[in-house]
């Protein structure tokens, strides 16, 4: 130990250096010297001190911050599969790099990974020894009284002459006055007195600590993040997703089946077999406000839940209004028009009947969507459909929506004939039609007209195919349904780490001491503090406690 | 009544704006005042500070004071008029951070003389009101659908007050910087090292931004959570990646970084400082360019693309 034996820490810590309590490169903890590194063992203990220094945990920390950067530049797998792909088809030599870098998935990648993993490694291995270190200091007495405490941060002398000493007040019971001040204080407190033939003479005092809550609550912290970052992963690791479209009017059955796309988890869903109806989708719309018109002002989906008891319930969706069922959640996500469109044969035999989502392409809702009739017609037939809710003409002709509500809805169709590339087995998305193997003739270049439909409206198709009518256009929505039992858990270790960061950092924690001594017929007062940790209180504490205690031994002021 | 309340607003931001600026001017003068009455004594690196009560700086604080009255008017009419909380929008929030900014070192400045970060302040201010105001203005409208939660005003709020405290924290790690750096000695003692051998030292400068930094990260830490329990909400997560998520961890990373960094040898002083300003600028950045031009979920800038 480099620090004089009178010193304040060794005081504390008699047989026990102040650098076991914190990392060795902690501001207020002693110097370590060098030691000479011998050996594997020896190597790997010097390595795990580094990885617990508090050096080491702030490196990592900022190159943390830094690792995430990139994945807000770069679209993300997770978070934007659309713009992922769409970088690829952009520039595909250098989505292989940026791939080969894992920089489309940067937050499970394995140098992302590495640094929190590493972060957390180095967060256990500097709290565990200061969890014991804490039990320990938490169940003895405060550290005996320096000799000399003139040298700690915060010192007051106070002489009284010996006029001025309350009649028959001995040293003793200024100080046991002093512990009973700091016991109602809430210090910890120990009675340190040293008789005339220690060194540095006769001297009553009492040493006396607080704020054990600080460490107490940056344990709780620490701990509470490794929890945060377990129930994290078990979260994303048995929870389940899935994604439905209903149409108003549809029912969804809570089978594996009935998902339009659905990621399990790694324990096997079970499913509570229960079912929803979606009986309305209402949209609200400013109708008033110029600078506003056609904004949304709210989304309701009115469902019926039809229990696995057999009861039904009625409940309304709404964003940020989630449905909590049965262990579930089911979020509303997306929305939009699903035209019911019938497709005939000649004879008038229907050979499509369907309420076909389309995809919302503006804040209008101009939507498109694709109907694909493989059988019963001469041939093939694939349609391309725009839907304009609120149709108006462009002076060049073009068709455009101008508000998102059904106020003039007109629904036009591209009409294509030939083979659909249904019959490869390689799986086609519903919402793309594939014109390779397609000749247009209705709309386009075709020289016939698209066809042009209002609800209620039939049309001849092109060619004696058949006919096609927009029946009506109700609306669809996008139910996400998710399964996360760890979400609690995450959030009650989220409110945990808050607590013990409070207390981290605004409790302070400090030791005091007050002493008294004879000088002649006079009386030596002394009043010392020392601040463990940030504590911007401690002089004032100090001089608090001086004066309240003048005040209890009735001192003149 | 709408109208006349969001003329008012606007009216009152110009005012304020108008006042923060004179209050700069006069913050301006005080600090020059302050550098040619300040005399180097014999012994180097000591001061002897002007004793002249400080008019200007009176002046310039009573001026702040107004700016910030008018600030706040055209904060709450904007909130009446909408009848709603203002900041639904990034200029709504810009006119609240930036009101809690200056709320922040007001009332700081009740306890302890800041007013030798005035300037710097009331400039700082300026900047970024005027630039909102400029760039990011548009009209009051009915809210987004996403936005109807009672997390809009606790989450928001207090992000809003978080940079306010990191906004001041910031502006004492700069001087802190700056007083280091240049000290007066023996064969220096030009008049930007008189002025900054007025401010308190640097050990005092750095324990003032740590205050305030420190209170930061808490609020910071619960805008991070509350703003996870909304995500649940309305998106079916609490967590993922979006991109103002990610930079509001990237910035509550930065400060914890801050904070170990008070507590290793080392690191203590410039380098704990530059890390509060490099804090501070990524609040700025999550603000400004992460809003306006990362695409993500948290697009409320208002602004048509």
């Amino acid at each position: 130990m480099s620090r004089p034996s009178d010193s304040p820490n060794n005081a504390a810590q008699p047989s026990r250096p102040r650098a076991q309590s914190r990392p060795s490169d902690h501001i207020d903890s002693a110097e370590v010297p060098n030691e000479p590194v011998l050996g594997l063992v020896g190597w790997l203990r010097w390595g795990w001190r580094q990885l617990t220094s508090m050096r080491l945990a702030l490196v990592l920390l900022l190159l943390l911050a830094l690792a995430s950067i990139p994945g807000s530049l770069v679209p993300q797998r997770s978070a934007d599969p659309n713009g992922v792909i769409a970088w690829q088809q952009a520039d595909p030599t250098g989505a292989q790099i940026l791939d080969a870098l894992q920089l489309f998935d940067v937050y499970s990648s394995v140098w992302f990974s590495a640094i929190y993993l590493l972060l957390f490694i180095s967060l256990i291995g500097c709290v565990i020894p200061r969890i014991k270190h804490h039990w320990q200091a938490m169940r003895s007495q405060p550290p005996k009284t320096p000799s000399r405490l003139q040298q700690l941060p915060a010192h007051r002398l106070v002489s009284v002459p010996a006029d001025a000493i309350p009649d028959g007040t001995a040293p003793a019971a200024m100080i046991d006055a002093a512990e009973a001040l700091l016991r109602s204080r809430r210090y910890r407190v120990r009675r340190d007195d040293r008789d005339a033939t220690a060194r540095g003479g006769e001297r009553w005092s009492v040493s006396a600590e607080r704020g054990y809550l600080r460490e107490t609550g940056n344990l709780l912290f620490h701990l509470s993040l490794v929890g945060v970052l377990v129930t994290v992963w078990i979260g994303g690791t048995v929870g389940w997703t899935g994604q439905r479209v209903l149409v108003e009017g549809e029912t969804f059955a809570n089978v594996l089946s009935g998902y339009d796309s659905f990621r399990p988890g790694r324990i096997t869903p079970v499913l509570p077999p229960y079912s929803i109806t979606l009986d309305d989708f209402d949209v609200d719309y400013e109708e008033a406000q110029a600078n506003a018109l056609g904004k949304v002002l709210d989304y309701r989906a009115s469902v019926t839940v039809r229990t696995p008891e057999g009861g039904t319930e009625q409940s309304v969706v709404r964003v940020n209004e989630p449905l909590r069922f049965g262990g579930t959640n089911v979020y509303l996500l997306g929305n939009g028009y699903a035209p019911r469109i019938i497709v005939r044969d000649p004879n008038g035999t229907a050979v499509f009947e369907q309420a076909v989502p389309f995809l919302p392409q503006d804040s209008s809702l101009t939507s498109m969507g694709v109907v694909k009739v493989p059988d019963g017609l001469s041939e093939q037939l694939g349609i391309l459909a725009n839907l304009y809710p609120t149709q108006a003409e462009l002076d060049t002709g073009a068709y455009v929506s101008i508000y998102p509500d059904l106020i003039n809805p007109v629904l036009t169709a591209n009409v294509y004939v030939g083979d659909l590339g249904l019959n490869t087995g390689i799986p086609s998305n519903v919402y793309v039609l594939n014109t390779d193997g397609l000749t247009q003739v209705a709309g386009g270049q075709s020289g016939v007209r698209a066809v042009e439909l209002r609800p209620g409206e039939s049309a001849e198709l092109p060619n004696g195919l058949g006919s096609i009518e927009l029946v009506d256009v109700p609306r669809f929505v996008s139910f996400d349904i998710h399964w996360s039992p760890a979400d609690g858990w995450v959030l009650l270790f989220a409110a945990l780490s808050m607590l013990g960061l409070f207390a981290g950092l605004f409790v302070p924690r400090r030791r005091v001491w007050v002493a008294a001594r004879r000088d002649g017929d006079a009386l030596i007062l002394e009043y010392a503090g020392l601040a463990r940790g940030d504590d911007p209180g401690l002089e004032q504490a100090v001089a608090q406690i001086a004066e309240d205690h003048g005040l209890r031994v009735g001192l003149p002021s | 009544m709408t109208a006349t309340l969001i003329t008012i607003s606007v009216y009152s931001l110009w005012t304020a704006i108008g006042l923060y600026m004179a209050a700069f001017t006069a913050f301006a003068f005080d600090l020059g005042g302050r550098a040619a009455a300040t005399t180097v004594n014999s012994e180097p690196g000591t001061i002897a500070a002007p004793t002249r009560p400080r008019r200007a700086a009176r002046v310039a604080t009573a001026l702040t004071v107004l700016g910030f009255v008018m600030h706040l008017t055209a904060t709450v009419t904007r909130g009446i008029a909408a009848e709603r909380v203002p900041w639904d929008n990034l200029f709504g929030f810009s006119l609240v951070s930036t009101l809690l900014v200056m709320a922040v070192y007001l009332l700081v400045l009740i306890w302890v003389d800041l007013r030798f970060v005035g300037a710097f302040m009331t400039m700082l201010i300026v900047i970024l009101l005027g630039g909102a105001s400029t760039l990011y203005y548009v009209d009051v409208t009915p809210l987004d659908p996403a936005l109807n939660s009672a997390w809009l005003v606790f989450h928001v709020i207090v992000a809003a007050l978080s940079m306010g405290l990191f906004g001041v924290g910031f502006a004492l790690s700069v001087a802190q910087l700056l007083r280091s750096r240049w000290s007066l000695d023996e064969t220096n003692r030009g008049g930007f090292r008189r002025l900054l051998a007025t401010f308190p030292d640097p050990a005092r400068l750095e324990t003032l931004a740590y205050q305030l930094n420190i209170v930061g990260f808490v609020l910071w830490t619960f805008t991070l959570t509350a703003g996870a329990i909304w995500a649940e909400q309305a998106w079916g997560r609490f967590w993922g990646w979006d991109v103002k998520e990610t930079w509001t961890f990237i910035i509550w990373v930065i400060y914890a970084g801050y904070i170990h960094a008070r507590a290793t040898r080392g690191w203590r002083g410039a380098r704990s400082a530059w890390l509060s300003i490099v804090g501070f600028l990524a609040v700025i950045f999550n603000t400004t360019v992460v809003n306006t031009l990362f695409k993500g979920l948290h697009s409320y800038s208002g602004l048509s693309s």
